[in-house]
């Protein structure tokens, strides 16, 4: 714990996406694309966790995530944490949780639904409790392990 | 501007399903009205169906609006690219109204979200065609006097068969009682068998189709069971001639029975039950122009009592 703290805290300004199940921490890498980020970046997996045993967590400096982003991160792999951090002091500490809609976030599997014959924008409305997606257009329902993104 | 288009009408309240069925009476006591003269209504068939684009065509001659459009995808400048939302924002500028068909799912909700011109889904894909649903329930309420509490038997091709799911979720605000009587391979799909326990609606599930089992039906929903939707070619050499109905099938059937049928039929309803009294595709298929004028009527915002008062 006191690794992570340090971590945390030696982050001037950036974000912090912690409790990453550490299978998914490199699918979650790929999808922020870190491979751009000109900026510090830090990727730790297996690490300790008291929640939830081993985890993963990632820390870019310079970084403030879009709702877009994080929407595509809690389709992946929902409850991990993010933390915002402004001139050495944490901001926002909360849930990355799964929006009720996502918005070009999703792509949809019906190869006849217009959203992949047409240059638009997907619209999924989600149902948790089922632990499904539902297209705007079609109708059609995937669910919320086995989405592919756009 | 609200925007009137009809894309679904599985989530009609019983009001507004009523209405639409008054709004149909009237137009059948009468057809021929000049309430629409001065409206251009387009019809859009980026697929083609002569059937639908015919009565929707005709539905707008009978009510005096003029009518433009294509039967025919290959002539459009879809075939050079151009999006739908590029072909519905030009069509817009010159339309009152927009009737269109598709072959892609979804295609009619995108549309009535890139224009202010209403829209009318004539049928995406095998998603929707409240149209169709809309002739069905007026069909089933003029035969029946009501919706109410019926026996509803739908048979042949109940997984593929658009016009069956878009019936089952309309109808219901009605307490129906539904038979899905098809083959193991074309059984109605779990979602709507979700959707019948989600909302209470009773469903009984049968694979025989005989005089015995269809004694009770207040409604015969007939389907084609096509080659091409089974993935082996045993199973329907199997089951091709187990769905279709025979004069002889109707001698136990209630007074009341009406078979429908969405048409066009290849043998699944035998010639010689066209001459029965329980035969009614046909005047079906001529409810479907009532049901239209009603569907162009409304999303134009023209009202009951405007149809009424006209002059």
């Amino acid at each position: 714990m006191k690794n992570k703290d340090l971590l945390v805290a030696a982050l001037q300004n950036g974000s912090v996406i912690d409790h990453i199940p550490t299978d998914k921490l490199f699918t979650i890498a790929r999808l922020l694309e870190l491979e751009k980020f000109v900026e510090p970046v830090t990727i730790g997996n297996n690490l300790e966790s008291s929640k939830m045993g081993k985890k993963g967590l990632i820390k870019v400096s310079g970084k403030f995530f879009t709702d877009q982003e994080l929407s595509r991160l809690a389709v992946v792999c929902p409850n991990m944490q993010l933390t915002v951090i402004r001139d050495y002091e944490v901001v926002e500490k909360r849930e990355i949780a799964l929006p009720a809609r996502l918005v070009n976030v999703v792509k949809c599997a019906n190869p006849v639904c217009i959203t992949n014959n047409e240059p638009m924008k997907t619209i999924f409305e989600v149902d948790k409790l089922k632990g499904l997606v539902q297209c705007h257009y079609c109708g059609k329902t995937q669910k919320i392990g086995k989405i592919n993104l756009l | 501007m609200e925007n009137r288009s009809i894309v679904s009408i599985a989530d009609y309240s019983r009001e507004k399903i009523q209405y639409l069925l008054d709004m149909a009476a009237e137009f059948e006591r009468k057809p021929n009205r000049t309430i629409l003269q001065g409206k251009v209504v387009a019809t859009l068939f980026f697929e083609p169906s002569t059937r639908t684009r015919l009565s929707f065509e005709t539905a707008a001659n009978r009510l005096g609006a003029r009518v433009i459009g294509f039967a025919d995808p290959k002539i459009t400048s879809g075939t050079k690219g151009e999006t739908l939302k590029d072909t519905i924002k030009m069509v817009s500028n010159y339309a009152d109204v927009i009737v269109m068909r598709h072959k892609l799912e979804g295609a009619a909700l995108y549309a009535s979200e890139v224009t202010n011109v209403p829209i009318i889904n004539a049928g995406d894909g095998s998603n929707l065609h409240p149209s169709q649903t809309m002739l069905d329930l007026y069909s089933i309420y003029k035969t029946q006097g009501t919706l109410e509490n019926l026996n509803i038997y739908m048979v042949g091709d109940l997984k593929y068969g658009r016009t069956v799911h878009s019936l089952l979720m309309s109808m219901r605000p009605y307490n129906p009682t539904f038979h899905f009587i098809a083959p193991k391979e074309l059984e109605m799909p779990e979602e709507y068998k979700e959707y019948c326990k989600e909302k209470g609606i009773k469903y009984i599930e049968q694979q025989d189709f005989t005089e015995d089992t269809i004694a009770d039906a207040d409604i015969l929903y007939m389907t084609r069971v096509q080659k091409e939707r089974f993935s082996d070619l045993m199973e329907y050499e199997r089951v091709k001639d187990a769905y279709i109905l025979r004069a002889d099938m109707l001698g136990k059937c209630r007074d009341n029975m009406k078979i429908l049928h969405p048409l066009p039929r290849v043998n699944e309803i035998e010639y010689d039950v066209d001459d029965s009294k329980h035969a009614y595709y046909f005047q079906q298929a001529q409810n479907g122009l009532y049901a239209r004028e009603a569907l162009i009527c409304d999303v134009l915002g023209i009202t009951l009592d405007e149809i009424k008062n006209e002059k």
